[in-house]
């Protein structure tokens, strides 16, 4: 028996139970449509913390004051008080594979320019290197210098969102901007990166000498952390361990205590960050794929209800010399039919909706060619093994019972 | 003329929950090639379950069934669907053709399932020569909806025909059908049977007994009786006779 008649037969079985068929299929389609949307936007938002994270700069290691471990009482990011100037300093002298520091402090603030005001929470004090190691540029204007730091001059850099709130159209460059009344020179406005996956706007930011900071602004001389930047020549956890060691050493901690700063590096940070959104992504899949199951149950459903029609067709069949393969075969392409063209359509739902979703909400969609592929096959697989017990039982039957149904 | 058919002993019993219900007991019979036999006998005489096995559809209990010189009795599912596609035509009572599929489609059904493969231009030629054989030549198109009973049985017969058969079975084929349908029916068969086809019919009535050459009457499972037909009735007379017959009654006033 030939295979191409023996789909002809299939298909025609279906476009003679046309809303039947429509039907069965939309379990289907609704399943694939939903799986490829949802892995799609999952894979959006992965994409997107991944370039988040290559954006805090090339071989960065992160020190926060305070431990983050697992279970104990936290105070917070950096708010422990336990790492100096001093500290940073020391790692950029005595550990040769690092490149840059930025020791930070951050506050919050009350800004004024001219007749206009703004409020910001993302006042950073920072070291002259700080740009280098974000791998972040200035659109217009010149960045602070040593000789700032060591002067704490009042000289400032900001993001593009209060350069547009305080001073419009006109370039900031050159012009005061007041902090908590204090007057700072604005000297470079930075290039606009946008909000980050919080939300957050990353352009409301205005970055200062930390010494300046330190005395006009947030008060102290704690740190919050200290960004560091490891050479290239050089693993990255290796400067980490060294990082480590020189802290504990300046710090005093016995072998047995726990560290009272943390250190991450960026790979580190971006890990953490990709196994939430690889969850995120499984979670959606995972959901997703349960009414893909219950599209197969449809299908089986409405394949049970086919064999027993059509027992006397199946007899009939028999009769004139069909092996119970043939028969078999006939459900079980029948079923493969209904699942991977209901695939296919759901696929094409799919893209379309994760387009609409992103489209209308913001968030990213990203639709790769495997979970199109992948969605094909699980629907063609779901058709044949939901169709399988259907197809067994056809071919089961006894030809004389099977022509003797009414 | 060689034997075709031949039956040694054959028993069938089925065990439905605590009785066994012995429907054949023991027959033994030979068919020659070109015979035309009636097989009857009261509901509950054997005549269908023996056909069942005649027709390779169902296995006896006990006994030899040699068909065309090959025992057939032990073989498995497959080889029997393949013996049914190959050597054996049906025609059923209830003409059992696939609906909303040209009659020209129902007639190349068996092909489909041959082992040998045959081109579509050729399997059309031999579906429109079949039912050429059975005066359908210009239905092929019409779906088995829009055929009369009798033209539905007719494209059964050429179903049935399209393998060129050893032997054709024929279970009440004229049993849904009116007195003059089955007299066109039988006058099928006979001009078949000319022909020299094999053709062993199952039924009940006695008159359609009569256009057989031979008459094999079952009772309890067992041969009652088997002789041929003294006064065999020829379709295309009877078929005058009852066209003039209602002519008649038309003619009368």
């Amino acid at each position: 028996m030939k295979l191409g008649n023996t789909i002809k037969i299939s298909f025609r079985a279906l476009r003679r139970n046309k809303m039947r068929s429509i039907l069965t299929a939309l379990g289907i389609i609704i399943g694939v449509a939903a799986v490829i949307a949802m892995v799609s936007i999952g894979n959006g938002a992965k994409s997107q913390m991944e370039s988040q994270i290559a954006s805090l700069g090339d071989n960065v290691i992160l020190v926060f004051a305070g431990n983050w471990s697992p279970g104990g009482v936290r105070s917070g990011w950096g708010g422990a008080g336990t790492l100096k100037i001093d500290d940073a300093l020391a790692i950029k002298r005595e550990i040769p594979s690092v490149v840059a520091v930025s020791p930070e402090v951050r506050g919050g603030a009350q800004l004024t320019a001219g007749g206009e005001n703004w409020s910001t929470g993302n006042l950073l004090g920072e070291s002259a290197d700080y740009l280098d190691i974000r791998h972040w540029p200035l659109a217009e204007g010149a960045g602070f210098t040593e000789q700032d730091i060591r002067t704490a001059s009042k000289v400032a850099i900001i993001g593009q969102t209060i350069a547009t709130q305080l001073y419009g159209d006109d370039s900031p460059v050159g012009k005061i901007l007041r902090i908590k009344n204090v007057p700072f020179l604005v000297t470079g406005v930075l290039t606009p990166k946008g909000l980050n996956l919080m939300g957050q706007d990353q352009d409301d930011i205005v970055v200062l000498p930390y010494t300046s900071a330190m005395k006009r602004v947030t008060g102290g001389t704690n740190l919050r952390g200290i960004n560091v930047q490891g050479s290239k020549e050089t693993d990255l956890a290796t400067t980490k361990d060294q990082v480590v060691s020189v802290l504990r050493q300046r710090h005093k901690i016995g072998p047995q205590r726990d560290d009272d700063f943390t250190v991450r590096t960026q790979e580190e940070i971006a890990k953490v960050a990709t196994a939430q959104t690889d969850v995120m992504t499984a979670l959606l899949g995972a959901i997703a794929s349960v009414s893909l199951f219950v599209g197969g149950i449809g299908i089986m459903n409405i394949m049970l209800v086919s064999v027993t029609e059509r027992t006397r067709e199946i007899g009939i069949r028999m009769a004139v010399g069909a092996h119970g393969k043939d028969i078999l075969l006939q459900f079980l392409i029948e079923a493969a039919a209904l699942s991977s063209s209901g695939g296919v359509i759901g696929i094409i739902l799919g893209i379309a909706a994760s387009k609409i979703v992103s489209g209308m909400t913001g968030w990213p969609s990203l639709i790769s060619v495997s979970s199109i592929v992948l969605s094909f096959l699980v629907s063609s697989a779901v058709g044949i093994f939901f169709g399988f017990y259907p197809a067994r039982k056809a071919a089961q039957l006894d030809p004389i019972e099977a022509l003797r149904f009414e | 003329m060689g034997t075709v058919i031949q039956l040694e002993g054959i028993h069938k019993v089925y065990h439905t929950g605590e009785v066994d219900v012995r429907a054949v007991r023991g027959v033994s019979l030979d068919i020659a090639k070109g015979e035309f036999v009636a097989l009857m006998g009261a509901s509950g005489s054997g005549k269908s379950t023996l056909m069942n096995i005649l027709g390779c559809l169902d296995r006896p209990t006990k006994g030899r069934y040699l068909l065309d010189g090959k025992d057939v009795s032990g073989l498995d599912r497959n080889e029997l669907a393949d013996i049914r596609n190959q050597k054996l035509g049906f025609v059923f009572q209830s003409f059992n053709l696939l609906s909303r599929t040209s009659a020209l489609e129902n007639v190349e059904l068996p092909l489909f399932y041959s082992k040998k493969p045959f081109a579509a231009h050729r399997a059309r030629e031999m579906a429109e020569s079949s039912l050429q054989l059975v005066g359908l030549s210009g239905r092929a198109d019409h779906h088995p909806s829009q055929l009369s009973g009798g033209q539905q049985q007719r494209v059964a017969i050429a179903r049935a025909l399209i393998n060129q058969p050893e032997v054709l079975f024929a279970d009440e084929a004229t049993g849904n059908l009116d007195s003059r349908t089955s007299i066109e029916i039988m006058e099928v068969f006979q001009k078949l049977n000319d022909q020299g086809i094999t053709i062993v019919i199952v039924t009940h009535e006695l008159d359609i007994a009569r256009y057989a050459r031979r008459n094999i009457i079952l009772r309890d499972g067992q041969v009652l009786s088997d002789e041929p037909v003294a006064e065999r009735l020829h379709a295309v007379e009877e078929l005058k006779k009852l066209i003039e017959a209602q002519q008649a009654v038309q003619l009368e006033p």
